[in-house]
């Protein structure tokens, strides 16, 4: 898997495929059993604990809770990595703040604490803060879900427009096939912790395999079955052994 | 018989492997130490938090237990005719056993629990994974001011609560049985020793307060990021340091004050 700087890459697949668990990989956050990741040039699991800290400082990651700081307001959590990174003063960090949250159309929410925000405007905080530091690239772990269709179009749009705005590569997970393949440059299918297919959206949407026009058309049934692997209906309704 | 022998052997890999971690984690967190006291402000939050919230609780039970002790205490030496000893037996009570042991007994079901708790539900919350991502080590954001402040006010706490107990005697003993109130200080005075009680007494807090907010945190650190996962770390923090306390104590005591 190659993931291209400067492009939004979006890594699509179904629910317990190991989605997320690539963008761990990715970060350093868990250990391959095999094979090896490269961010920048470097093997990302031979680092020592401080280049792999040092290399994390290039890196934002938007959680699909968030993962904002509770205790902690807005303009704080937003603050906090530029309050951990720098040795700026207060003034520059207010500026910074005020404007990574104009970014994202939240400069007005700067005092609410996570408990009052709606989940999109979680999202959304979170992505300010996750570009605090001007990162070379973002990993969104399923952005889309559960959000209302605002939501989804804000975080949608601001996607794409922060990648290019700020030169970023994007790598999103997610299952949401429209809004992914909406804002994707290059799309990577994988199920069961193999890449099935990869491509441009426009690629696969025109691809023969069945697993990714059942995937990509969201059909029930197919080389994903609908019934989970059980014995014979009649058999089982008639409590007969298989 | 075999599936028992099996299960034995699983459980008990399975808590040398925890201990194992935790030890790991110990260590870590010892490695994180000074970058809390270049940030003292991390720490005062944290001391503020785990140990004057606790105040209260330690106030109010170090002077029952010190009135009970000088109750119970009044009508034994009443017996023997050696109710001037009433503050002797009282302060030696609460300065070598009760004031640490009860004080981190009480910390571990105030300050011990909330901090697994509230560690288990960053971590449940993804907020620990946030940090780690935002370059932020938990461990020596999180974790090492936490055990700090625990270190620190544990001492503080259980001297506060061996005074409030001797008070409460006083009260008791003075104030309500008409003991000399002379002789209840003084007494106090002739007879507990700075090195073999007051000293001591301090060590054991110290320990007591090292293995609570270890065990606290680790948990924490450890739980399984779901609702019951958090529950039944916050229980084990409780359990776990309770024995610990008491495993402790009789170990110290056997080596401060026993011929062993």
């Amino acid at each position: 898997m190659d993931i291209q700087r400067g492009k939004v890459t979006a890594i699509m697949g179904p629910s317990g495929t190991g989605k997320t668990t690539l963008l761990k990989l990715i970060g350093g956050q868990l250990r391959p059993t095999a094979g090896t990741v490269e961010v920048d040039g470097q093997n990302i699991h031979q680092l020592r604990h401080k280049e792999l800290y040092q290399l994390r400082k290039k890196m934002g990651m938007l959680f699909q809770s968030g993962a904002l700081l509770t205790d902690i307001s807005v303009f704080d959590n937003v603050a906090f990595p530029l309050r951990e990174h720098t040795q700026l003063p207060e003034s520059m960090i207010r500026h910074l703040v005020l404007m990574k949250l104009h970014a994202v159309g939240l400069r007005g929410a700067r005092d609410l604490m996570p408990s009052e925000l709606s989940g999109g405007m979680a999202r959304r905080v979170a992505l300010a803060r996750a570009i605090a530091l001007d990162p070379m690239m973002i990993m969104y772990d399923e952005p889309f879900t559960g959000q209302d269709p605002i939501s989804m179009g804000v975080l949608v749009q601001l996607i794409r427009l922060l990648n290019d705005a700020l030169g970023l590569s994007s790598i999103v997970v997610s299952h949401d096939v429209k809004e992914t393949c909406a804002i994707a440059d290059y799309v990577y299918l994988v199920s069961a912790g193999k890449v099935i297919e990869h491509g441009s959206p426009e690629q696969l949407a025109l691809s023969d395999s069945e697993w990714s026009q059942q995937f990509m058309q969201g059909m029930a049934d197919g080389p994903v079955p609908f019934h989970y692997e059980a014995k014979e209906y009649a058999k089982d309704l008639l409590g007969l052994e298989a | 018989m075999l599936d028992y022998f099996q299960r034995l052997g699983a459980s008990s890999l399975g808590m040398f492997e925890r201990l194992g971690r935790g030890s790991l984690f110990f260590v870590n967190v010892l490695l994180s130490i000074p970058s809390v006291i270049i940030r003292p402000r991390l720490l005062i939050s944290q001391i503020h938090s785990v140990g004057v919230l606790s105040f209260a609780l330690i106030v109010i039970s170090g002077l029952f237990v010190g009135m009970v002790l000088a109750l119970q205490g009044f009508y034994t030496l009443s017996d023997f005719g050696a109710e001037g000893m009433l503050g002797v037996m009282v302060s030696a009570s609460l300065i070598r056993e009760l004031g640490p042991v009860v004080a981190a007994l009480l910390f571990a079901g105030r300050a011990g629990s909330a901090l697994t708790a509230e560690i288990g539900l960053m971590k449940a919350t993804e907020q620990l994974s946030g940090m780690e991502m935002m370059a932020v080590d938990p461990v020596a954001r999180i974790m090492a001011p936490r055990f700090l402040a625990g270190l620190i006010s544990m001492p503080i706490l259980a001297t506060i609560f061996s005074a409030v107990g001797i008070l409460g005697g006083y009260f008791i003993g003075v104030g309500l049985l008409g003991i000399d109130e002379g002789g209840y200080w003084s007494q106090m005075q002739a007879k507990i020793d700075f090195d073999q009680d007051v000293i001591n007494g301090l060590i054991k807090s110290v320990v007591f307060g090292w293995v609570v907010t270890w065990i606290a945190i680790f948990e924490g650190y450890d739980a399984i990021p779901t609702s019951e996962g958090v529950s039944r770390a916050t229980t084990r923090t409780v359990v776990h340091s309770a024995f610990a306390i008491l495993l402790l104590d009789f170990i110290l005591t056997a080596l401060m004050f026993g011929d062993i």
